[in-house]
């Protein structure tokens, strides 16, 4: 909660001013009895006359009119600083969230990223708001209402003290216990709304199986619990108005009791116990007011917790500030014993693995379903910590990097063919911010996706968001150029050539060789026709490399590899 | 949905609360009652107070009766609040649970017709919002209403000529809530799209973080993101400060007609037609006649929201569910798998025919390939034969029934299907493993997984079998969700297959493996197979050809090649 206070640091005028002119205008609406007595006691009671009462009035009049005047300038204030805070909180979140490592974004996922960056900001927006406008005011008006009491009779106005004492006591203890109660309703939603989710994608499998009778049955037991929690809630919250009106009207009774013993001995005025019972209503009121939106109030904090456990999530890669100095040898890139197990795993993705890769190589790497080659070049730009072993990029391990230097060393083509809305150009410069057309072109030539370019009307083609307006071979090759404008000297594909036909696939192999910069490769393919022209062919199994060696090499001594080639291989022929 | 028709429904739900609601409104009017009587019972203490004069046995009797009334009425309102809250939270309960029973029986075209989002948005977000309004509605409009009318009766009888003045002024502040709610309402709506445009560029930035990490682009991203975020300040600071503006102005309307009453009041002292106590008291119902107005008038807007949301849920609630099973259904059991298709014809919409006139005939056992290029309407097969659509016209007849003269569970219980988009459920791997046989020993299970080559992957879990996969498969690859797909059927063992594309996020290797498996399984078992390996499809029985969403030839491997038509110049290419 503390965390996110500070992002109102830059409207600490405004945190002042708000509640400072809430509180003018509550002092005005505190004059009001005062002006009432007066027309009762020196209007009415002394015969100061229609005059006297006429001026009294307009003084009314003049109160309400400044009142409203502060009571705007106090709105103003606090929806700047509400607004100006959700902003800041906004930036910084999401500041925060690119920040975190891939073991994090694995860990959080990404649709409760997105609520709490909108819904639940919106919400402690809502509630800094409030928490301006009114839990200054209300305090204000409740302590004033008594400070005045008290100007006007001592005894009568102990009545007050001990008014606010219990109400203090029953908001406090009621906020208490239901906060933790709102937050398990907010759960139990949660789970009513992942049944629903559920068996709307997945209803033709579970129509299939004939589960609809099922899960009726656990649909309607997650709605009653969540029913349940409401009412338990609910009746809480129940007991707020109903506790203070008892309170605020015994205290009226005491006070009303005790004003006439006042008056008996001649200590105070008739108009003056007047005086005192509006004070006492307008507590009231104000309580009112202030219990119907501790419910909101709460909310609030339910989201802020749900904010600062996010800030809390620390990302666990630290990145060096500064660069030490590597020995560009020409070995490119050097795996020693590297050894890799994903948090909350069971076992290792990936055992032992250790291999070189001298500069200008390609490399292939083959395996699998889930035998770990998505995770092995992961670790070679970082997005990973070996948990075993390191990594070496340049004679240097990749801890040792900058994060910028690393991330200019390494262009990666990831699984996912990924483009953002805007255009070929924007995409294409996510590579490099400053590419020239002509740099532009050349990777587009390679990436063999010049006829998609020049068919969506050049660079300046739109792309929609996630590159709906395109097929997922024609973004598989976009996302090819993207990396080759990078000109990094290691380039990665990641399994990125797999909606592509085999002729596409081979001439864009052969326009990766033919880089003038001649990266250092590495290429991830389920297809051995794919990685079979490499210097070196990983062959992985289970996390464990089966086989290191070039085709032929691998043909004649890896059991696994030449599996693979014979399916394939087959597989082609009767195709 | 039209509004009238809307409350009526909602009218309807409440009726099963009947004699809560009834003691709900008693307690409220009650309630009103006694807090109206309050200031009363004060006026008159007061009115004992005289200077030099006070009547003390007279203000103690009215002060016990105060205790008294405050007593009952703290009692009855938070008996009040607890039923209010029961019948909104059970009446919410009933539409929920209402809503996803529909979503049982709801036909697929429905389902496919509408995005999650949506349907999800209208069972959870809008019957939230409704439970609000409704929650409110009961809490403050009724008793907002009877206090305006309570105050009224009793300033009459006090003074009609002050409580004229009251009410001419008073409106006023429900005319400047209008006027203030219809202008703020285009700053809202900036407000809501500024907000989209944010959501829709978080959700592709943080959606696709990786990318953005890979490529460096943080600085980048965080630019624009603060373009849009600045934006947003903007038009947010705007809605939110003139909206607020409302309370004030309303205050102020309030603060109006007191300094009036005070006015006209005190005159009326003067003249000898009210004591000060009745002055006061007026002075009190004055602040309390014109509070409601504030709180009905923001009701008013959240019922009306309330209001339009439970029209969307009553829209789903209402849907045209698919045509019941027969009450003379006969239940299919262990079929032997022989199918016949005659003169079938369907279509989605009535514009665009699909498949007519189509006839074919599975004999027990045979395998039946459907190919075609992308998009051509291969799922529609699946659709008709797990009866997920209604064909047109035309029978189709599983061991001599037709389809829809037997139990759909039944039918549907004769096929297992693997479809080429996983899902699974979230729960552990054993309870999506045994999804089609619950009662399956873990020996057995593990058989299936095992035959499905998904044994190994499942034994290095954190927990094997029991690990808790999360929505729709989680941390699982693409290929491994297609593996307990697989091992689900392998469990269950049904008489009839349905595999679309059953392997194709499988490694080569595993592939042949699961493909021997197959080939075992599919002994004596009548089955459909959409692929594209041209050897799975040699070997196949019937060859169905479809394009665009017709099936345009039939026949096997020979025949159609001899035929030389679509299949064999797809065969070709």
């Amino acid at each position: 909660m503390k965390r996110l206070l500070i992002y109102l640091k830059d409207y600490k005028k405004e945190c002042v001013l708000a509640p400072l002119f809430k509180m003018l205008e509550a002092s005005f609406e505190l004059i009001v009895p005062l002006v009432v007595a007066a027309i009762i006691d020196t209007g009415i009671g002394e015969g100061a006359g229609k005059g006297y009462i006429v001026k009294a009035c307009l003084v009314l009049f003049a109160l309400a009119f400044v009142g409203l005047i502060s009571s705007v300038t106090a709105q103003f204030f606090s929806a700047k600083a509400a607004v100006g805070y959700a902003t800041k909180l906004r930036h910084a979140l999401f500041g925060h969230l690119q920040s975190l490592s891939y073991s994090e974004i694995d860990r959080i996922g990404t649709s409760t990223m997105i609520t709490r960056m909108t819904s639940d900001v919106n919400q402690t927006q809502t509630g800094v708001n409030m928490v301006l406008r009114l839990f200054l005011r209300s305090p204000f008006v409740v302590f004033g209402a008594m400070i005045m009491a008290f100007t006007i009779d001592v005894k009568a106005a102990v009545s007050f003290v001990a008014a606010i004492v219990l109400l203090l006591i029953v908001v406090g203890g009621i906020t208490k216990i239901s906060i933790p109660l709102m937050k398990q309703v907010q759960g139990r939603l949660d789970e009513v709304l992942l049944v629903a989710r559920e068996n709307l994608v997945g209803i033709r499998v579970l129509r299939a199986f004939c589960k609809e009778e099922e899960e009726v049955q656990r649909f309607a037991e997650k709605n009653a619990s969540l029913t349940q929690h409401q009412n338990k809630a609910g009746s809480v919250s129940a007991l707020m108005n109903p506790l203070t009106y008892i309170i605020i009207n015994l205290a009226i009774v005491w006070l009303i009791h005790t004003g006439a013993v006042q008056v008996h001995h001649g200590v105070l005025t008739q108009g003056e116990v007047v005086a005192l019972y509006n004070y006492m209503s307008q507590i009231l009121v104000e309580l009112i007011k202030l219990a119907n939106l501790i419910i909101t109030m709460n909310k609030a904090l339910a989201s802020a917790n749900r904010i600062a456990d996010v800030f809390e999530i620390e990302t666990s890669m630290e990145w060096k500030d500064s660069a030490m100095s590597s020995e560009p040898g020409d070995i490119a890139v050097r795996f020693e014993h590297v050894g890799l197990t994903y948090n909350g795993a069971g076992e290792e993705a990936l055992t032992d693995i250790d291999f070189t890769v001298k500069r200008g190589q390609t490399i292939g790497v083959i395996g699998g379903t889930g035998s770990g080659k998505s995770s092995l070049i992961h670790l070679i730009p970082r997005f990973y910590d070996a948990t075993k072993g390191g990594v070496f990029v340049d004679g240097k391990n990749v801890r040792d990097y900058t994060q910028e230097e690393l991330e200019k060393k390494i262009a990666v083509v990831p699984q996912k063919a990924v483009l953002f809305k805007g255009t070929i150009e924007s995409n294409l410069k996510w590579g490099k911010e400053d590419a020239t057309p002509e740099e532009m072109e050349q990777a587009i030539v390679a990436a063999q996706v010049a006829d998609v370019v020049k068919a969506k009307g050049g660079l300046s083609g739109e792309v929609a968001q996630n590159g709906k307006n395109l097929s997922g071979g024609q973004r598989q090759r976009l996302t090819i150029a993207r990396a080759l404008v990078k000109q990094a000297p290691i380039l990665i594909l990641d399994d990125s050539a797999s909606a592509l036909d085999m002729a596409t696939d081979a001439k864009l192999r052969k326009a990766i060789r033919e880089l003038s910069y001649q990266p250092t490769v590495f290429i991830v393919s389920q297809r051995t026709n794919a990685i079979m022209d490499a210097d070196q062919i990983i062959v992985l199994d289970d996390g464990q490399i089966e086989g290191i060696g070039t085709h032929e090499e691998l043909l004649s001594n890896c059991v696994v590899y030449k599996e693979i080639y014979e399916s394939q291989f087959k597989k082609e022929v009767t195709a | 949905m039209k509004q009238g028709k809307v409350l009526k429904k909602v009218f309807s739900y409440l009726k099963r609360y009947n004699w809560l609601m009834l003691l709900s409104v008693l307690f409220a009017a009650v309630i009103v009652a006694l807090t109206l009587y309050v200031p009363i019972l004060i006026g008159d203490a007061i009115d004992a107070i005289a200077e030099g004069a006070v009547n003390f046995e007279l203000v103690m009797f009215y002060l016990k009766r105060v205790v008294a009334v405050v007593l009952a009425t703290a009692l009855l309102q938070w008996l009040m609040n607890v039923i209010n809250n029961h019948v909104t939270y059970h009446v919410v309960r009933d539409i929920r649970k209402e809503a996803f029973d529909k979503l049982q029986i709801l036909p697929l075209k429905y389902v496919d017709r509408h995005p999650y989002g949506e349907i999800v948005s209208r069972i959870i977000t809008d019957v939230d919002t409704f439970a609000d309004g409704l929650l409110m509605g009961f809490t403050q409009l009724f008793t907002g209403i009877v206090t305006i009318l309570g105050t009224l009766v009793i300033m009459l009888t006090l003074n009609p000529m002050i409580t004229l003045v009251v009410v001419v002024i008073t409106p006023l502040s429900l005319f400047v809530a209008n006027f203030i709610a219809t202008h703020t309402y285009a700053m809202f709506k900036t407000q809501s799209e500024t907000r989209g445009e944010q959501t829709a560029f978080v959700e592709e930035m943080i959606g696709n973080a990786k990318v953005v990490k890979a490529f460096g682009r943080e600085d980048e991203s965080m630019e624009v993101f603060d373009d849009i975020n600045d934006r947003l300040q903007k038009c947010s600071l705007k809605a939110i400060f003139y909206s607020s503006l409302t309370n004030p102005c309303t205050r102020f309307v309030n603060s109006i007609v007191y300094a009036c009453v005070a006015l006209t009041g005190a005159f009326t002292v003067l003249s000898g037609n009210m004591t000060v106590g009745i002055l006061s008291c007026f002075l009190n119902y004055a602040n309390q006649y014109t509070k409601p107005f504030n709180e009905v008038s923001g009701v008013v807007t959240e019922l009306q929201n309330a209001i339009a949301c439970a029209g969307r849920i009553f829209e789903l609630i209402e849907e045209q569910p698919q045509v019941p099973d027969e009450a003379s259904a006969a239940e299919l059991s262990d079929a032997s798998g022989e199918i016949v298709c005659e003169n079938v014809s369907f279509s989605y919409t009535p514009e665009q025919k699909l498949i007519e006139d189509f006839n074919v005939r599975v004999k027990p056992g045979q395998k039946v390939a459907i190919v075609g290029p992308t998009g051509c309407g291969k799922t529609t097969v699946i659709n008709l034969l797990m009866r997920f659509y209604d064909v047109k016209s035309g029978e189709i007849k599983v061991d001599g029934n037709e389809i829809r003269h037997v139990t759909r569970k039944s039918l549907r219980q004769n096929y297992g299907m693997v479809l080429q988009e996983t899902w699974l459920k979230s729960g552990t791997i054993r309870d999506n493993i045994k999804m089609g046989k619950p009662q399956a020993t873990d020996e057995e299970m593990i058989e299936a997984a095992k035959a499905a080559y998904a044994h190994s992957f499942i034994k290095r879990l954190p927990k094997g079998y029991d690990t808790v996969i999360g929505e729709d498969g989680g941390m699982l690859s693409q290929g491994q969700k297609q593996l307990l797909c697989i091992s689900r059927i392998m469990l269950s063992l049904p008489p009839m297959l349905i595999l679309d594309e059953a392997t194709s996020s499988i490694d080569t290797r595993t592939e042949m493996k699961i493909q021997s498996a197959f080939t075992r399984l599919m002994q004596g078992r009548t089955s459909f197979i959409v692929a594209h390996r041209l050897s799975t499809i040699r070997d196949a029985d019937i060859i169905l050809v479809m394009k665009d969403g017709n099936i345009i030839e039939q026949g096997n491997h020979q025949e159609l090649l001899a035929a030389g038509g679509f299949y064999a110049q797809l065969y070709n290419s």
